[in-house]
């Protein structure tokens, strides 16, 4: 199913417990599933049937960013699930961030 | 990303997990929630959230019920007297103000004015529901900086540059359950709104001080297991003072930020031996950068005294390297980079640098702005901060830094602080006096602190005049105020000696 995505926007998975935050995003309509469903818009949205695709699980962690390759867009893990995000059927990748030392 | 959605990060990362409030009445991301969007309900139809008060456990409601409202949040320094304050409260029209019990009295003027603590409780418990905003083009923050010869400038940090800072430095969440920070810059300095933002998006629980001292904040990082902690080096240096030598019994702290000035190296020495489990961070950054942008990190500092390489013992002293998404390039007099281990004009650019006043951006077309620090990088990236451009001594010609001589000056046994600053001269254009602070009980001649810094730098570099005095004027945060020295030293020659009328620049902003 596809959607409009704005940074900021919010994304439950329909299928596990996984919640993300959309970083950023590319313009007009995108496929992003996590879990390989497509997601819902509040933790009420979820009605308990479905369980995760094959494929499409594994856990994704908290705080952690997904993108694609070229990283027109970027999902943050704000609750972790089983679930992984993917955009057109591709899972999106775990983008490596450098750990700062925290300043403030 | 706007702030707003920090809010619903947090009450879906750490709905169960405390994040802010007094030991005794802690408040978790959810509660933390309920508070925002209860705050921005009673925010409809003002056009700014002012903030003048001292440290409150739930300052960051303020903050980010501002930010769920839509409008600016403004925080002002309580300190100031009367008329300044209301100047620059004056300066938000249409704002609400929040204010602490004995500041709320004298604010005077249009503004509805309402203690913060009298706000909290009327928040209702069932908020309504109000669609938060999404334009991170918005203002979120209006600073004022210190404004130490003319009017104090509004710097504007509009949204993306807030998230720009904090996604690209921060992880979120990346702070374990049991992690505390303990504030103790004011809500006006933008330390102190980096440290609410960083730490909600970490989800590391915020400890207030509401007014710095060593003994208690000691007692406070013992008392509350804080791991966390960012001091100005006039805190470092009162905390150290007051160890007397003695390691500190901190078992919890593993992470001593300091900022916002230049440290003394023998406090920062002193220091690194009495917290010998405490990874330390020298952070440099401006309030028209949406704060850091250079750290030296806890390694950084262990290679600094452990090293018997010159070049990573100096490093001690700069502000380490520059975050990945910031780009930094030094330059010249004629507007072209220089090579590292030149001196020049530091530029930076990057996503969450602002550049921007009420009165417009100083942003260059491509982006790059100009701190007006002066500095240098060596030559695997680390910055050295030589001080603002507008304090540069021109001495017959020659740039000299006042922070270069200070250097030699405090590394003097008998030295407790060193100010340098130029002295307008007929002959040499300006002439180099600096004014020092000796240690208690410590006693040494003008001639030898010349000597000194004669044989560690060059003749042109050693000062003209040495003035001792008791102490020097700082504001509340540890910057050196400058300006003061200097007028106090310049209508000083002006008195004694007739032939010099030139009253020198204002050299600090």
């Amino acid at each position: 199913m596809s959607m409009t995505l704005k940074p900021g926007a919010r994304l439950f998975s329909a299928v596990c417990t996984t919640e993300m935050i959309a970083v950023k995003a590319p313009p007009g309509e995108v496929d992003v599933t996590i879990g390989g469903v497509a997601p819902v818009g509040s933790v009420a949205g979820r009605d308990g049937s479905g369980s995760v695709a094959d494929g499409h699980g594994g856990g994704a962690a908290m705080g952690k960013r997904y993108v694609d390759q070229d990283e027109t867009i970027e999902l943050l893990c704000t609750k972790p699930g089983d679930g992984l995000p993917a955009l057109n059927g591709q899972l999106l990748a775990l983008k490596e961030a450098k750990a700062l030392p925290s300043s403030d | 990303m706007h702030l707003a959605s920090l809010v619903e990060m947090v009450e879906s990362g750490f709905d169960d997990r405390v994040l802010l409030g007094a030991a005794d009445a802690p408040v978790t991301g959810a509660q933390f929630g309920v508070l925002v969007r209860g705050g921005a309900s009673t925010l409809g139809g003002y056009r700014a959230l002012v903030y003048v008060g001292e440290n409150h456990p739930l300052l960051p409601v303020a903050l980010f019920s501002a930010a769920w409202a839509g409008i600016a949040f403004v925080p002002v320094n309580y300190r100031l007297e009367g008329h300044q304050l209301n100047s620059l409260v004056a300066r938000q029209p249409g704002a609400l103000v929040l204010a602490d019990p004995a500041t709320a009295s004298r604010i005077a003027g249009e503004a509805p004015v309402i203690v913060f603590d009298d706000w909290l409780a009327s928040l209702p418990a069932d908020p309504p529901a109000i669609d938060p905003p999404s334009d991170d083009d918005e203002v979120a923050v209006i600073l004022y900086t210190s404004g130490t010869t003319s009017e104090p400038k509004s710097v504007l940090l509009r949204h993306r540059h807030l998230m720009a800072y904090l996604l690209g430095s921060v992880e979120f969440g990346g702070a374990g359950e049991d992690e505390a920070v303990l504030v103790t810059v004011p809500p006006y300095h933008v330390a102190g709104i980096a440290n609410i933002l960083s730490n909600t998006f970490a989800g590391r629980r915020l400890v207030y001080l509401r007014a710095f001292d060593p003994r208690v904040w000691l007692d406070t990082v013992k008392n509350e297991g804080v791991t966390n902690a960012m001091v100005v080096p006039t805190m470092l240096s009162r905390i150290v003072d007051s160890l007397a030598g003695q390691p500190a019994d901190v078992p919890t702290l593993r992470s001593l930020s300091y900022g916002g000035a230049k440290v003394s190296e023998r406090v920062l020495h002193e220091a690194l031996r009495l917290f010998p489990h405490t990874g330390f961070v020298n952070a440099y950054g401006l309030t028209e950068t949406a704060s850091t942008i250079a750290v030296l990190g806890p390694d950084d500092h262990r290679a600094g005294i452990e090293s018997d390489d010159p070049a990573i013992r100096r490093r001690l002293s700069s502000a380490g390297q520059v975050l990945p998404m910031v780009e930094i390039e030094i330059r010249d007099e004629i507007d072209e980079p220089v090579p590292p281990g030149e001196p020049g004009m530091i530029f930076v650019r990057g996503e969450q640098i602002s550049g921007e006043y009420a009165s417009g951006s100083l942003l260059e077309p491509d982006g790059w702005f100009c701190t007006r620090d002066r500095g240098w990088i060596d030559a695997e990236g680390y910055l050295f901060i030589e001080g603002r451009a507008d304090d540069t001594i021109i001495r017959g010609g020659e740039n000299i830094a006042p922070a270069e001589i200070e250097e030699i000056l405090l590394a003097h046994p008998s030295v407790a602080e060193a100010c340098v600053v130029g002295l307008p001269d007929d002959e040499w254009g300006q002439t180099i006096a600096a004014v020092v602070v000796l240690r208690d009980g410590a006693s040494v001649g003008a001639d030898e602190l010349q000597d000194t810094v004669r044989s560690a730098l060059r003749g042109s570099k050693t000062p003209d005049t040495i003035v001792f005095r008791d102490e020097l004027p700082h504001t509340e945060t540890g910057k050196l105020l400058r300006r003061l020295v200097l007028r106090e030293l310049t209508e000083f020659q002006v008195a004694n000696e007739p032939k010099t009328t030139s009253q020198g620049e204002d050299s600090c902003r």
